[in-house]
């Protein structure tokens, strides 16, 4: 098998994707490639299938057709085993954070790590200690129930778990949804900052402009069942597409271009 | 298929290889990699001097396995051999400063768990326990004034959901009733027909089925279906809109939860109920007639003549009367219930089981009160 001449190989790669519910077809015809170290975002408007994207991105929902190749493995009819061993290598951050509501913020760190290692508990606890760290949390939330955190802290925890195997594939699902503007503005520097420091991957689904122009390397519009803009938030805008206009046409668009503008 | 040189598929084992002067860290430092290293470290033979320990043969390294190499040196170190860590390439080194600076701050093991003393947990349990009959009793006294407030007002009660309620709680409930009465009533002429049939007295059975099934058993196997089937799924349905925050939006749209979710449920099953209850009666004495033909030659004529001479009204009141006792503590535990969840899924879970637990308890606890009360006023 040649490797691919490209200077960045993809991480990424969907052909030809068709997804849908019983009569209603989500993606036709739909292309996209996340290369290595990228941060990409999925935009569009609501029901444009973004979150479904997602999902048939990290097996959560099987395809109609197609093709989607994670690490250059084909995942569309991929076995149990297969499919396990992928699972490993990329995390994903809930919307809610789906933090398992009878385990404290250390043990919700520790199951991925339980399940796919043979490490000692005491191990296990000090690498979950270190995932909590590195997601930004104070060091007492370890020992905390879910239920006990506020909103920020929760997206926090769910991410020290996503990054509990140290994966090198990121799945958010709109990080900054539901935080305040300080918590969010936070929330982009962690990630920007986990990217560089860890060499990850990372895909996001966000409708965040601010997060679309402080994090992003490239934007992915959904829109008319494919992607029909693919390109670095700056081009983005310019777009003559009338779906990505009227997305970023508004007063908060261009309130948040000039914010990054100053 | 995978491109393994595209994605290096991780897991090569991380070691520690002598040469020399030099220690060479070798494979993957990665969390696949640094599996079972401290085995592989054990044959490694350690200087009593100063050594250093060589990054550069480092394949991957992850927060992980940074860790794992920070808490290698600090071993060291313990033990006496100062380390100086070289040979690390640049972004190596920052990983594994973010690491270090980052577990400065990661906390220490969970606060040590405080032993308190048998005496104490029991005084703690009682007073938990105590405030908690009081709460259930307070909560009791709020559905009651609900209650006179929509008798007083019947428009305002929620006729669909009572009728919604009646449905679910009453008529899916039956063919599960109807077999477990029939059943019922099956056992029970068994094994009494086994020991009338000694003294020739099999025309008794009658008696024996007719008064154990609709004065005791038949209400109080209807109400512990009914609190299994019915009263868990009330606790589940509050608990679950607890959590998403249903019940306090229905409070500031002005819906009193107690009218919207508790009285409709109160009232379906104290109708519902009693019709089960006479329902059940009729198919454990169906059950139990049909035994007594088959075990005791007491043919169905004999049976059904028999039974208005044997089984006075009283009797049978008495049977269905308790139903609505029964209803009453069903309902208003599995409502109390789904209101004290708090937090997620688990909570959930837990309360639905305590909800189960405590209204059969008290369902059997309240018909025992019942027959030493009847009893003493000579019923």
């Amino acid at each position: 098998m040649s490797v691919p001449s490209q200077a960045k190989p993809s991480v990424i790669a969907i052909r030809n994707l068709r997804n849908g519910f019983g009569s209603v077809i989500i993606h036709e015809k739909l292309d996209l490639d996340i290369h290595r170290g990228e941060v990409v975002a999925l935009v569009g408007g609501s029901g444009s299938g973004k979150t479904t994207l997602l999902r048939s991105i990290i097996m959560l929902l099987q395809p109609i057709s197609g093709s989607i190749k994670l690490f250059g493995q084909e995942i569309v009819g991929i076995d149990e085993q297969a499919a396990f061993q992928l699972r490993r290598r990329f995390g994903m951050l809930f919307q809610q954070g789906a933090l398992f509501s009878s385990l404290t913020v250390r043990e919700n760190v520790g199951v991925p790590l339980r399940e796919h290692t043979s490490l000692s508990t005491k191990d296990i606890a000090e690498i979950a200690d270190l995932k909590i760290a590195l997601a930004g949390l104070p060091a007492d939330a370890g020992g905390k129930l879910p239920r006990e955190l506020s909103g920020g802290m929760l997206k926090r925890a769910a991410l020290a778990r996503a990054l509990a195997l140290d994966p090198a594939l990121l799945f958010l699902d709109e990080p900054t949804a539901g935080l305040d503007p300080v918590s969010a503005g936070a929330f982009d520097e962690l990630v920007a900052q986990l990217k560089k420091s860890l060499g990850l991957t990372v895909v996001m689904v966000t409708h965040d402009l601010d997060t679309l122009w402080q994090t992003t390397d490239r934007v992915a519009f959904l829109g008319e069942k494919r992607v029909i803009g693919y390109a670095p938030m700056a081009e983005l805008t310019r777009s003559e597409h009338p779906l990505i206009r009227a997305y970023f046409e508004g007063p908060r668009g261009r309130a948040a271009e000039n914010r990054r503008a100053e | 298929m995978a491109d393994s040189r595209v994605f290096p598929e991780p897991g090569k084992p991380a070691l520690v290889q002598p040469e020399g002067a030099h220690y060479f860290c070798r494979g993957d430092w990665t969390l696949a990699g640094i599996e079972d290293l401290d085995s592989r470290l054990a044959g490694v033979n350690w200087p009593n001097k100063d050594l250093q320990l060589d990054g550069s043969g480092i394949g991957a390294i992850d927060t992980t396995g940074a860790l794992r190499l920070l808490n290698l040196v600090a071993e060291l170190e313990r033990a006496g051999h100062p380390v100086t860590l070289i040979g690390l390439r640049p972004e190596q080194r920052a990983l594994l400063d973010l690491v270090r600076e980052r577990r400065a701050d990661a906390g220490v093991s969970a606060p040590p768990l405080t032993r308190s003393n048998p005496l104490e947990r029991l005084g703690r349990a009682f007073v938990s326990h105590a405030q908690a009959g009081l709460q259930f009793l307070g909560f009791v006294g709020e559905a009651a004034v609900s209650l006179v407030h929509a008798l007083w007002r019947p428009d305002r009660l929620r006729w669909r959901a009572l009728f919604g309620n009646i449905e679910d709680a009453g008529v899916r409930a039956l063919p599960i009733i109807a077999l477990l009465a029939f059943m019922l009533g099956i056992v029970i002429a068994y094994q009494g027909g086994q020991q009338l049939k000694i003294y020739g007295a099999n025309i008794f059975i009658v008696e024996l089925i007719s008064l154990t099934m609709l004065r005791e058993l038949a209400p109080l196997i209807t109400a512990i279906i009914v609190a299994g089937r019915t009263g868990s799924a009330y606790t589940a349905q509050i608990g679950t809109m607890q959590i998403t925050e249903e019940v306090d939006a229905l409070r500031t749209i002005g819906i009193a939860p107690m009218d919207l979710l508790v009285l409709p449920k109160l009232l379906a099953l104290v109708i519902a109920l009693p019709l089960l209850t006479v329902f059940a009666d009729a198919l454990s004495l169906f059950g139990g007639m049909v035994m007594a033909q088959a075990l005791l030659d007491v043919s169905f004529t004999d049976f059904l003549e028999r039974v208005p001479r044997v089984v006075t009204l009283t009797s049978f009141l008495l049977g269905v009367g308790k139903a609505p006792v029964f209803a009453a503590i069903i309902a208003l535990v599995g409502c109390y219930q789904g209101f004290h969840v708090r937090g997620g899924a688990d909570s959930v879970g837990r309360q639905t089981t305590v909800s189960v637990v405590q209204s059969i308890f008290l369902v059997i606890a309240a018909d025992a009160l019942f027959s030493v009360v009847l009893g003493g006023i000579g019923l």
